[in-house]
């Protein structure tokens, strides 16, 4: 069987760009190590043309569980983007900040060519691979400041909760490969449908579907597995939190829409009540919490798990039938999914470069700092109010279209349950807002601190917060140029 | 300009502000008077366009669209960027472009602490396009959007220019005025859904009356009721209002009550009624019952307030529930008297906010007591004007706050639509209480101005330097004040105006 090298180059370009990392980093010595950051920053431009290359093309590789399609592409790229803009959120922090530079980048590199790969995975095992390819750099780089004792406590809460979020995953994984007798996803859902009746399923092929979705549930933090998640993005150094608030939990996602859509779809009479249900307690807890918060990051952690409810929240909705209303309602809230994390990448990953640009130099990460930043550095502020301004979703940002995405799958078909969805996400978008309107509010209306020094969030920074902004503001007047692509990416999955 | 070509005339005018305001970013901070001239240009070209445009409305076809646009805008869910007027929009239209530009020459002189007058004049403009584009939306998306716009930088006028309590104040706004628009948000999804059309457009979708069953439409009304209704606002959803009202700036003021609370009678008028006739034929009775109380309930406030700024905002409760009232009575005379007396709210109420803005420039207060009146002695012209608009505002006969007022009660008599068979006594007892709450307004305003204008300036007052109408007051007042009393002699330039395409309207619904 001969391997399609071709469709495998995004791949290959990040694994070699890791090593090269490495390597360079051995050889560079004191402030020349920073260099590594330009050589990863180009092995990721080189994959993103290779990625582009393949743009339009319909491959399958080692048999069947790698394939390229649109929405393995669309993710590669969403996933390559996001590793420019951390790359560039890293540079002056981990140069001035006494890490180990080569080990990060190599890291961090590598934990992106685990979610490279997530995308195109179809078979239970490749996926696992891409999803440890993710995890265990993370448990590393959390931990990167060695003799910081919350960055200690960071990496340790989120090692053991990931293993155990793994463990309870491969029990479920091994249950299904049980029942089925195979790993595919597709191979699954066709011997779910030929052995299953609907409404009456073995329980114990749904518990084997649940510890899989519970797994999937520690990867984004959805409550009551979220637990992990305000600690360890606190403790970790900023730009591996914005990493694991974005792309690692949009990783998580990519693997549950592709187990839950194409493996388990004629079981989702049985999980979409579940993640429903999981979606409300998420968002509604994670709201609650970042009320609570002083620390910008903390809030922003509890934030990024209310969004992560918001992205549950179509996962509701979905139906286990074939007829065209069911496929239709799955199809919207795929890509309502599909938009969301589009969204909330730009804008979140906007947001930690604020915060990092802002505790540059000055460590200063309280909301209390936050006042009168719009008049100490109008680019920061400003930037800052656009990225709230569209996590809470208002007008003339991604973030309105991306909860409108949302709406729109909830009320395809008008059920009850869809409406009680709807309407949590509602009352969620108000709490929200109240939090994000109060950090504005510090920005621009109070006078900062006497002594509060002027940001200087250098120029890479300045560069990746600007284009995101203005990113956030152009797809949200022009969201066709996003919902274009989506729309292409069909949930066919080789059905 | 043809109105049936002339298309980008409307889209010249929503993005000149916008505009603007971007162009406004180059100058520096420090060129304070050239920022505020600068808005004062942009609003004044914006008008000029807007009046021209107001010239070359076809008048005999009042109930179409003119100076449409319609491209596509986000092919995946089929919304369009639909732009167009009608005799519905027009007056309103108008209105969100005179308002601004009086509030910019306003400007030059007033601005509260902490200035900055290049962020309030951005802000200003930037506000202009959401209100002036909620007029003209004819896609229920674009629609939406324009609608939320307008919640930031209200936001931001109140929460940084506002009173001592700016910051709850503005949180309340935006948060309240959030929670409606997401249901309403739901509503237009479910809508669109149900209607099988693929289509956002609000004319396709009127055409199509009908949609769903008598219970869908029942409860996607609902959800449009709560956008539109805490909008407005109506009784119980109004209380955003009168802390928002007293906290904003004068030009904050003068905008929330002469356009945007009227987005939320728009909204029902264009969007609610036509294209969920059967739900709105359900909720008619509550929308009369709660405009009612919010008449009365509204008047008694006012009469418990010590701080005119808040007696203006109360008042404003109280004359939306005519406006509604008028709605509610679903026949041709009732929407008719909505829409005019959501004009002549407009500019009546914006030129009180201007009043009260100017007095607590002079006295550095706004509480009845501590003004203790005589200020027909003290500063007349201020005196007579503050009477002038006062009285039209409780609906004097010959002033413009009549008809809205006296056209709601009227048609709310004999309710459309079959309404009178079913609730005709309730209709009838609603009236009654309607003319009570008019006679309770010409007391809470007569009794205020009894309280500040009649009487000896006390003698705090009789020794201070008061500066009466100044001039720039003069130029930013004169045109509401003309308006006043030319709606009130002439209602025909707005009742006109809306005819044919209230006719329109009503006939998609059955009536």
């Amino acid at each position: 069987m001969a391997i399609d090298f071709g469709a495998l180059g995004p791949e290959i370009a990040l694994a070699v760009t890791a090593l090269v990392v490495l390597a360079a980093d051995l050889s560079l010595r004191g402030p020349a190590k920073q260099l590594v950051n330009p050589v990863a920053a180009a092995g990721t431009v080189v994959a993103i043309a290779l990625t582009l290359r393949l743009w339009g093309d319909e491959r399958s590789t080692f048999g069947g569980t790698f394939v390229i399609d649109s929405l393995a592409l669309t993710f590669k790229l969403l996933f390559l983007g996001t590793l420019l803009a951390v790359l560039g959120i890293s540079w002056r922090f981990f140069a001035e900040g006494r890490y180990f530079q080569g080990e990060y980048y190599f890291l961090i590199v590598t934990a992106f060519l685990g979610m490279v790969l997530m995308p195109s995975a179809r078979d239970l095992l490749t996926l696992f691979v891409a999803l440890e390819t993710v995890s265990i750099p993370a448990f590393v780089m959390v931990g990167l400041r060695k003799r910081d004792l919350y960055s200690s406590e960071a990496s340790l809460k989120f090692f053991l909760i990931g293993v155990l979020s793994v463990a309870i995953m491969l029990l479920g994984m091994s249950l299904v490969y049980g029942f089925t007798g195979t790993t595919s996803l597709t191979g699954i859902a066709e011997a779910i449908a030929a052995t299953q009746t609907p409404g009456s399923e073995t329980p114990l092929l749904l518990a084997a579907v649940l510890l899989i979705v519970v797994g999937f549930g520690f990867k984004v933090s959805a409550v009551p597995f979220h637990f992990w998640a305000p600690d360890t993005y606190a403790g970790a150094p900023m730009p591996v939190t914005a990493m694991l608030a974005v792309a690692s939990k949009a990783a998580g996602f990519v693997g549950l829409t592709l187990v839950a859509f194409a493996a388990f779809a004629p079981l989702a009479g049985a999980w979409a009540p579940v993640l429903g249900v999981v979606a409300l307690a998420t968002m509604t807890v994670g709201n609650l919490g970042a009320l609570q918060q002083r620390d910008v990051v903390r809030l922003l952690a509890y934030s990024s798990v209310a969004q992560a409810g918001y992205i549950l929240l179509p996962f509701g909705v979905a139906r286990g039938g074939t007829d065209a209303l069911s496929l239709a309602v799955n199809q919207t809230a795929f890509r309502a999914v599909l938009l969301y994390l589009v969204a909330y990448a730009v804008m979140n990953i906007g947001a930690f470069a604020v915060v990092i640009g802002v505790a540059r130099r000055s460590g200063l990460r309280a909301t209390a700092d936050y006042a009168g930043l719009g008049a100490r550095s109008p680019l920061l502020g400003g930037a800052m109010t656009v990225f709230l301004l569209s996590l809470g979703g208002a007008p003339l940002t991604v973030g309105l279209w991306a909860k409108f995405a949302i709406v729109e799958a909830l009320t395809v078909d008008v059920t009850a349950f869809g409406l009680v969805l709807a309407a949590g996400l509602v009352v969620n978008s108000v709490i929200a807002f109240f939090y994000y309107l109060r950090l504005i509010r510090g920005i621009w209306m109070e006078a900062p601190a006497e002594g509060a020094p002027v940001p200087q969030p250098g120029f890479n920074l300045s560069l990746v917060v600007v284009s995101l902004a203005a990113l956030t503001v152009v797809l949200g007047v022009l969201p066709a140029l996003v919902t274009d692509t989506t729309s292409v990416v069909t949930l066919a999955l080789g059905r | 300009m043809d109105p049936n070509t002339a298309g980008w005339a409307l889209v010249a005018a929503l993005l000149l502000p916008v505009a603007g305001a971007v162009a406004m970013l180059l100058i520096p901070a420090e060129a304070d008077r050239t920022i505020r001239r600068f808005a004062v240009v942009v609003t004044g070209v914006a008008f000029a366009l807007v009046a021209a445009l107001t010239a070359a409305f076809d008048y005999g076809r009042s109930g179409e669209l003119q100076f449409v646009t319609d491209v596509p805008w986000i092919p995946a869910i089929d919304a369009r960027f639909h732009l167009g007027i009608d005799g519905i929009s027009l007056p309103l239209f108008f209105l969100s472009f005179l308002l601004p530009f009086l509030s910019a020459i306003y400007t030059t002189k007033h601005l509260p602490e902490p200035g900055k007058p290049k962020a309030f004049l951005g802000l200003m403009l930037l506000l202009q396009t959401g209100m002036a584009g909620t007029f003209v939306a004819f896609d229920l998306i674009l629609f939406f959007i324009f609608f939320e716009l307008v919640l930031v930088p209200m936001f931001f006028m109140i929460g940084m220019w506002g009173g001592p309590r700016r910051d709850y104040a503005s949180v309340k706004f935006f948060l309240y005025t959030l929670f409606g628009s997401i249901f309403m948000l739901v509503s237009f999804l479910a809508v669109y859904f149900q209607s099988g059309l693929r289509s956002w457009d609000i004319v396709e979708l009127s055409q199509a009356a009908g949609i769903g069953s008598v219970t869908f439409q029942t409860w996607a009304f609902l959800g449009m009721f709560l956008g539109f209704a805490i909008k407005v606002p109506m009784w119980p959803f109004h209380t955003w209002l009168p802390d928002a009202h007293t906290e904003a700036p004068t030009v904050g003021s003068v905008l929330l009550a002469g356009v945007l609370l009227k987005i939320g009678t728009y909204g029902f008028i264009r969007i609610a009624l036509p294209i969920l006739p059967d739900g709105a034929l359900r909720f008619a009775p509550v929308l009369g019952v709660l405009a009612v109380i919010g008449i009365v309930y509204g008047s008694l406030c006012c009469l418990a307030q010590t701080d005119v700024k808040r007696l203006i905002a109360f008042s404003s409760v109280g004359h939306m529930g005519f406006v509604m009232l008028g709605i509610a009575a679903m026949n041709e005379a009732g929407i008719q008297a909505a829409l005019f007396g959501n004009i002549a709210h407009g500019v009546i109420t914006g030129m009180l906010f201007f009043l009260a803005g100017s007095l607590h420039e002079r006295y550095h207060t706004r509480d009845i007591a501590v003004i203790g009146g005589g200020m027909l002695m003290k500063i007349p012209r201020y005196g007579v004007l503050l009477t002038y608009v006062a009285v039209a505002s409780l609906g004097l006969p010959g002033l413009a706050g009549f008809w809205g007022e006296f056209g709601a009660m009227w048609a709310a008599i004999s309710p459309g639509l079959g309404l009178s068979d079913t609730y005709g006594g309730l209709y009838l007892g609603l009236v009654v209480f309607a003319a009570i709450g008019t006679v309770l307004t010409a007391g809470y305003f007569l009794w205020m101005l009894q309280r500040v204008n009649l009487g000896r300036p006390s003698e705090k007052w009789a020794a201070a330097e008061l500066d009466d109408v100044m001039r720039v007051e003069w130029v930013a007042w004169a045109p509401l004040l003309l308006l006043i009393l030319a709606l009130g002699v002439f209602p025909r330039l707005v009742f006109g105006v809306q005819d044919a395409a209230v006719t329109a309207l009503l006939r998609s619904m059955g009536g």
